[in-house]
């Protein structure tokens, strides 16, 4: 595959007050793979994505996607831009119905603004299309607050295929899923990294595995390592990290 | 929670195939059952003035329009969760805006109308711009304090707006003629059935508006405002235009007073006319379409029949607005929605 850059960052930081949540990372993400963000709680991950979706702004540093500089953009341009988000807890619409929770999604892509743009009967099928997708397909009608767990997670991810992203971030998409959801949730995320780049934070190791054709290794807001899944289980310093130095 | 068998390819298909489909359906009624029973309520309202007495098709009249500013007022309260206490300004502009239009201007009345929805058009709009730097309580204080700014401003004014003695339209302003016919405004039928012709436009209108795209928006910022953002949508645009659909139609609803009843005073422009929009809306049903109307004929007829038996009817009227606030919170319709008819929004 010709490494195309989709999105880096120079530089990048994040204090609050004292606390280097992020640390001068420079970080790069190529067209078409999958990357595990992993690292000890507190490495940073979750301030880090959330600095490239422009949920939070960063106190140094640039975000550059799709070969512009992002770095001032508010978080709905960046969206519309490519670069949708899906949160570590569950941030639906509870009171709608799934269908109606996806077509939001997807009416910002098919009709940006209030005038023209698609018409309702696209945007309803193109959300009914998302929501088979990941599985929910006979479940359109239902409340989105009334769905199980793992299901309102994979609302969340219905939600961003709405988008049609370049870019899909999962902030820990699996956690709290059983283990038969989990399985499903692979095949969703292999599934729609055919159309679009994945990057994901995530503990559980047997998934990183699973899907990631690369892991970048965060610990204290800095880069500590990154490579293929077989160099990263070998690595030293990541093997310190998660188990504490060697005596 | 099976494995779907659908691959990428085939739902490329599929989704041409769907957009296609979309195409012939060019366009989709949501919620046709909602529609549906919007006009048969617009037909009971319609027949009920050759059964109702005229003092009740008078009361009627004033029911519908003041439906009418609760129900643009519910745009902002109960679709978009933005809960102002400074309407009352909207109500009091198009009042204005029309009556003061005629009164110095003389313009005909149909004219006068459209003068005061275009003035409260850019009004709401330029008060949204600036309140909706706000949220939550700060929201409540700044719409408040807009309104009573407004209020003052009224009675300050006094040479010009007639204060709170308010001012009478002259005679040649309480009729016109449009498209070769006569409208006397002097005449209870033709007020009420105008007063019937605009709420049904204005209830049609927010059917497609609150079923729609627009209102869409309008609902996922007052169920999830940061949630709507991460989707890409400027959600200060939306509540700006929600803030602007509603006080025009609230204006509307004034510029309709002023020019049916042929009267302008400070008063409308009060404090207790905002919390009126507030108490329909709330006994209704907030987000509700029909619910504004409901809330309007349920209080403004118990407020009517109460007054006659004791001076003390706000007593019970409070008491009411507690006990629908602890029992009730999503009002009439609202509850019926929550336990029975999910499609009643």
């Amino acid at each position: 595959m010709a490494e195309v850059t989709l999105l880096e960052t120079r530089g990048l930081a994040r204090h609050f007050d004292g606390l280097k949540a992020v640390d001068v990372v420079d970080f790069t993400l190529n067209v078409g793979e999958i990357r595990a963000i992993i690292g000890p709680n507190g490495a940073g991950k979750s301030t880090f994505v959330s600095l490239l979706s422009g949920r939070i702004p960063p106190s140094a540093g640039q975000v550059f996607f799709d070969g512009k500089d992002v770095t001032n953009l508010p978080a709905f341009k960046r969206v519309r831009l490519g670069i949708a988000y899906t949160f570590q807890i569950t941030n639906i619409y509870p009171s709608l119905t799934v269908l109606e929770n996806i077509e939001i999604a997807v009416q910002n892509r098919l009709k940006p603004s209030l005038f023209g743009g698609a018409s309702e009967a696209q945007i309803q099928s193109e959300a009914t299309l998302a929501a088979q997708a990941v599985g929910l397909g006979d479940r359109i009608g239902d409340t989105a607050g009334n769905l199980a767990y793992g299901h309102q997670r994979l609302l969340e991810v219905a939600m961003g295929l709405g988008l049609e992203p370049k870019l899909l971030i999962l902030d820990e998409p699996t956690q709290g899923l059983s283990d038969a959801e989990i399985k499903n949730f692979i095949e969703v995320v292999k599934r729609v990294n055919e159309t679009a780049t994945v990057l994901i934070i995530e503990h559980n190791m047997d998934v990183v595995l699973a899907l990631a054709d690369r892991i970048t290794v965060l610990e204290r807001g800095r880069l500590l390592a990154e490579g293929t899944p077989d160099e990263i289980v070998e690595n030293v310093a990541v093997q310190a990290a998660y188990l504490g130095e060697p005596a | 929670m099976s494995l779907h068998s659908t691959e990428i390819s085939s739902v490329k298909a599929a989704k041409a195939a769907e957009a296609e489909k979309g195409k012939d359906r060019f366009m989709i009624i949501h919620n046709g059952r909602l529609f549906a029973l919007s006009l048969a309520t617009l037909s009971v309202l319609f027949v009920l003035q050759f059964a109702l007495s005229d003092y009740l098709v008078l009361a009627l009249t004033r029911i519908l329009i003041m439906s009418i500013f609760a129900m643009g007022y519910n745009m902002l309260m109960g679709y978009t969760g933005l809960l102002s206490l400074g309407h009352a300004m909207f109500f009091g502009f198009g009042l204005y805006a029309a009556g003061l239009s005629s009164y110095y201007f003389g313009t005909s009345l149909p004219v006068s109308f459209v003068i005061a929805i275009a003035a409260s058009l850019v009004f709401s709009f330029v008060i949204g711009l600036l309140a909706l730097r706000t949220e939550g309580v700060s929201f409540m204080i700044v719409t408040l304090m807009f309104a009573q700014a407004a209020y003052l401003a009224t009675l300050y004014f006094s040479k010009i707006t007639g204060g709170d003695q308010g001012m009478t339209l002259p005679t040649d302003a309480r009729s016109f003629s449009l498209l070769g016919a006569n409208f006397d405004m002097t005449s209870d039928v033709v007020r009420f059935n105008l007063a019937f012709g605009i709420f049904a436009v204005v209830l049609i209108f927010f059917f497609f508006v609150t079923q729609g795209p627009l209102g869409r928006l309008f609902t996922a910022v007052r169920e999830n405002e940061p949630r709507t953002q991460m989707l890409g949508f400027d959600t200060y645009r939306v509540r700006l235009a929600a803030f602007t659909l509603s006080g025009t139609v609230c204006g509307l609803a004034g510029a309709l007073y002023a020019l049916m009843f042929g009267y302008i005073g400070s008063a409308f422009a009060g404090f207790h006319y905002s919390i009126e929009a507030l108490l329909f809306t709330l006994v209704g049903g907030p987000g509700t379409l029909l619910g504004p109307l409901l809330g309007t004929g349920i209080m403004t007829m118990l407020i009517d029949r109460l007054s006659g038996i004791t001076t003390a009817y706000l007593i019970i009227i409070g008491i009411i607005l507690i006990v629908v606030n602890m029992w009730f919170p999503k009002g009439i319709l609202g509850t019926i929605r929550e336990r029975w008819v999910p499609w009643l929004k």
